[in-house]
């Protein structure tokens, strides 16, 4: 168990800077989730820890050692591969095993502990098939347990779930965070999912374009997003963003709708980015911050009914439970309550705080 | 696939059937003739079944040739050619491909020009630093008068000689020397998935490891197919034994000793006789080992197309 500090960490190949000075402190025992589109530099803020990537410039210690200059293997961490990475030549028994075999450690401990290791994940009756002969969720596994098995201070994971199955995906979720539960290591774990972050993560780290975004816990980044982009990103179907502009104290207009908002301190003329999500607004009500909706199409997820549609042109969707009666498509009328509404500042996408939400986290 | 087209199944076979032939046909009249005795192989027409003189054939073929020592010397070079290529080519297609140091790309195209160059085209200059290895840079002492400047200071001529001529080393060193078996190689590596070598890195094994104990490994079959190749093409090596060995009774290899068999006028050991049927006889013992290799190799590269868990 460690902590990991990330210092003012940039990474750059050639002149093509992917990550710009990224601050974290990450604690012991904590599970990490970062998060964030394609290309916005997780791996590489992750290989930058395990030691696969050299750093461009800043620091990062594990357990307050600095180990910018550290081999992999003097850092105490372990990786989980996206593809797995399993050794194809060696038995599921001799790929876990290979790290203690690289270490030294004579041939009885080895086997001991590969047993020990293979009973927690189920692998015990698979020790002497190769890889090759395993499903997707059987070499996951393996690749779980050859990180285990050499008690690392770090557990890295990028994107480990991606190549299973809806269904398997969610087991080894699971399977994944009772792992942590159970031995406490310090854990960053990468992936484009948002669900998987929201399900596994202590803190969430929301990245975009090699900044950080935003830090927080799942709540905090779903209930006051730092940025326009983490407010786009995270929520499925995402939040409604449009523009608008403040039309006075406590007040912003959008496509000639008038909502009022509890945002103190507004000037008059501002433009912001206004965002509410599908399943804060409360259809049919009537009273203030009243808007009407034209629903196009009705998609049923289950538990669960979306309304596609155009808000004063411009397109918006809500999210009723499936239970609602009346018609699915036509003319409706909902209420937008004013706690519901997020404000963004225009040109910097910066939240704008009411009283208790958080700004940018990125330096 | 699965398909379903009785004519064109025949007529495929039917290629490959002729394909066959020719390609059998003249070995089969170098076993016919090997078992026909002096009088049979010199009455036209030529017989198209087997005599009953192929041991006797072998014998003498066998001792005219002194095929014992020879074979031993072929084998000796073409295990030493192929287990060499293979050392060479894994480690540096290695380097090539696993590490990023200044001068890779000089490295790799110095490499690829060696292709350009078999050993027929640079033989001259080949023989030259056999004779004696030390001689390139004997040249640059003498051009640059540093060795004029030792026989100064120390009052001895300055005269480096390595000499590889009639020696194994000299018979085997210039046939490692070429690309062939590092673009093989060099193509394996680049399939390999880079995630391998981290996750190795990641298990603390270091780079001399990971090639010893995950690439070695993976590329077995590579392995047996560059050795067959390296295997033939040093055993059916004629010209530069011929070049390199001036002793040939004790360093002749097993081709060379063929040409002995080969009745010519004029000949010191032929004389003229036309027992072809002794020469043939000679042709297959030469041969049997290089079909040996292929057979027991072959093993190895159907495995290697059949299993796909990489
Ligand atoms: N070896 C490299 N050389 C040059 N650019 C690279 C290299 N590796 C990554 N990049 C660039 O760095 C950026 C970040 O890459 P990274 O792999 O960290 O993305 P990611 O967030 O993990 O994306 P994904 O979700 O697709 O895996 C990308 O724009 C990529 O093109
Ligand atoms: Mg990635």
């Amino acid at each position: 168990m460690a902590d990991i500090d990330i210092r003012s960490v940039r990474k750059a190949y050639g002149k093509n800077q992917v990550v710009h000075g990224v601050d974290l402190s990450i604690r012991s025992g904590e599970f990490v989730v970062v998060l964030g589109p394609s290309g916005c530099g997780k791996s590489t803020l992750l290989r930058m820890i395990a030691g696969l990537e050299a750093i461009t410039a800043g620091e990062i210690a594990i357990a307050g050692d600095v180990v910018n200059n550290l081999e992999p293997r003097e850092r105490g961490c372990a990786m989980v591969f996206q593809n797995y990475a399993l050794y194809p030549h060696m038995t599921v028994a001799e790929n876990i095993g290979y790290g203690l075999k690289v270490a030294g450690l004579s041939k009885p401990e080895r086997t001991a502990r590969v047993e020990t290791v293979a009973k927690s994940l189920g692998l015990s009756e698979y020790l002497d098939r190769k890889p090759g002969q395993l499903s997707g969720g059987q070499r996951q596994r393996v690749a779980m347990g050859r990180a285990m098995i050499r008690e690392p201070k770090v557990f890295l994971f990028d994107e480990p779930l991606s190549n299973l199955d809806a269904k398997l995906r969610v087991q080894m979720r699971i399977e994944i965070r009772k792992l942590h539960n159970r031995l406490g290591t310090t854990s960053v774990f990468v992936t484009h999912d948002q669900v998987e972050a929201m399900t596994l993560a202590d803190r969430v780290v929301v990245m975009n374009g090699g900044h950080i975004e935003q830090v927080g816990t799942p709540e905090e980044i779903y209930r006051n997003p730092a940025s326009r982009f983490v407010a786009g990103f995270i929520g499925s179907p995402p939040m409604n963003l449009f523009d608008g502009r403040v039309t006075g104290p406590g007040e912003v207009q959008a496509h000639g709708i008038v909502l009022s908002v509890p945002h103190a301190g507004l000037k008059p003329g501002r433009p912001v980015t206004i965002g509410i999500r599908p399943e804060e607004v409360v259809l049919g009500a009537a009273g203030s911050n009243v808007a009407s909706i034209d629903v196009d199409f009705s998609e049923e997820l289950g538990s669960v009914r979306l309304l596609h549609g155009q808000v004063a042109g411009a397109d918006f969707v809500i999210q009723v439970p499936a239970t609602t009666a009346g018609p699915k498509i036509g003319r409706f009328s909902f209420e937008v309550p004013a706690r519901a509404v997020h404000l963004f500042d225009a040109e910097t996408g910066n939240r704008i705080g009411t009283a208790a939400s958080g700004a940018r986290a990125a330096a | 696939m699965i398909e379903r087209t009785p004519v064109l199944n025949l007529v495929t076979h039917a290629v490959l059937f002729i394909g066959l032939a020719i390609a059998f046909v003249p070995m089969w009249l170098v076993f016919v003739a090997a078992t026909l005795s002096l009088q049979e192989i010199n009455t036209p027409p030529i017989s198209l079944l087997p005599g009953s003189h192929l041991w006797e054939n072998l014998a003498e073929a066998w001792t005219r040739a002194d095929l014992g020592v020879k074979l031993t010397n072929s084998l000796i070079m073409s295990v030493a050619v192929a287990a060499g290529k293979i050392a060479l080519a894994s480690i540096t297609a290695f380097a090539l491909v696993f590490f990023r140091f200044p001068g890779r790309m000089t490295a790799f195209w110095l490499i690829f020009i060696t292709l350009m160059l078999p050993l027929e085209v640079r033989i001259v200059p080949t023989y030259a630093v056999a004779a004696n290895v030390f001689s390139p840079y004997q040249t640059i002492l003498d051009v640059t008068g540093l060795s004029w400047l030792w026989q100064q200071l120390t009052g001895a001529e300055l005269a480096l000689e390595w000499n590889l001529l009639n020696s194994y080393t000299g018979l085997v060193l210039p046939l490692v020397a070429t690309a062939t078996g590092t673009f093989l190689y060099r193509q394996f590596f680049l399939t390999v998935p880079e995630e391998l070598m981290e996750a190795a890195k990641m298990d603390g094994a270091g780079p001399m490891r990971f090639f010893r104990e995950i690439l070695m490994p993976l590329s077995i079959t590579n392995m047996a197919a560059l050795f067959t190749i390296m295997f033939i093409y040093a055993w059916n090596q004629y010209l530069w034994p011929l070049l390199i060995t001036t002793d040939r009774t004790h360093r002749g290899t097993a081709v060379m000793a063929l040409r002995q068999l080969i009745p010519m006028s004029g000949d010191s050991t032929g004389g003229g006789v036309p027992d072809w049927n002794v020469a043939m006889a000679g042709c297959l013992i030469v041969v049997a080992p290089a079909l040996l290799v292929v057979a027991l190799m072959q093993r190895f590269f159907v495995r290697g197309l059949i299993a796909s868990d990489k």
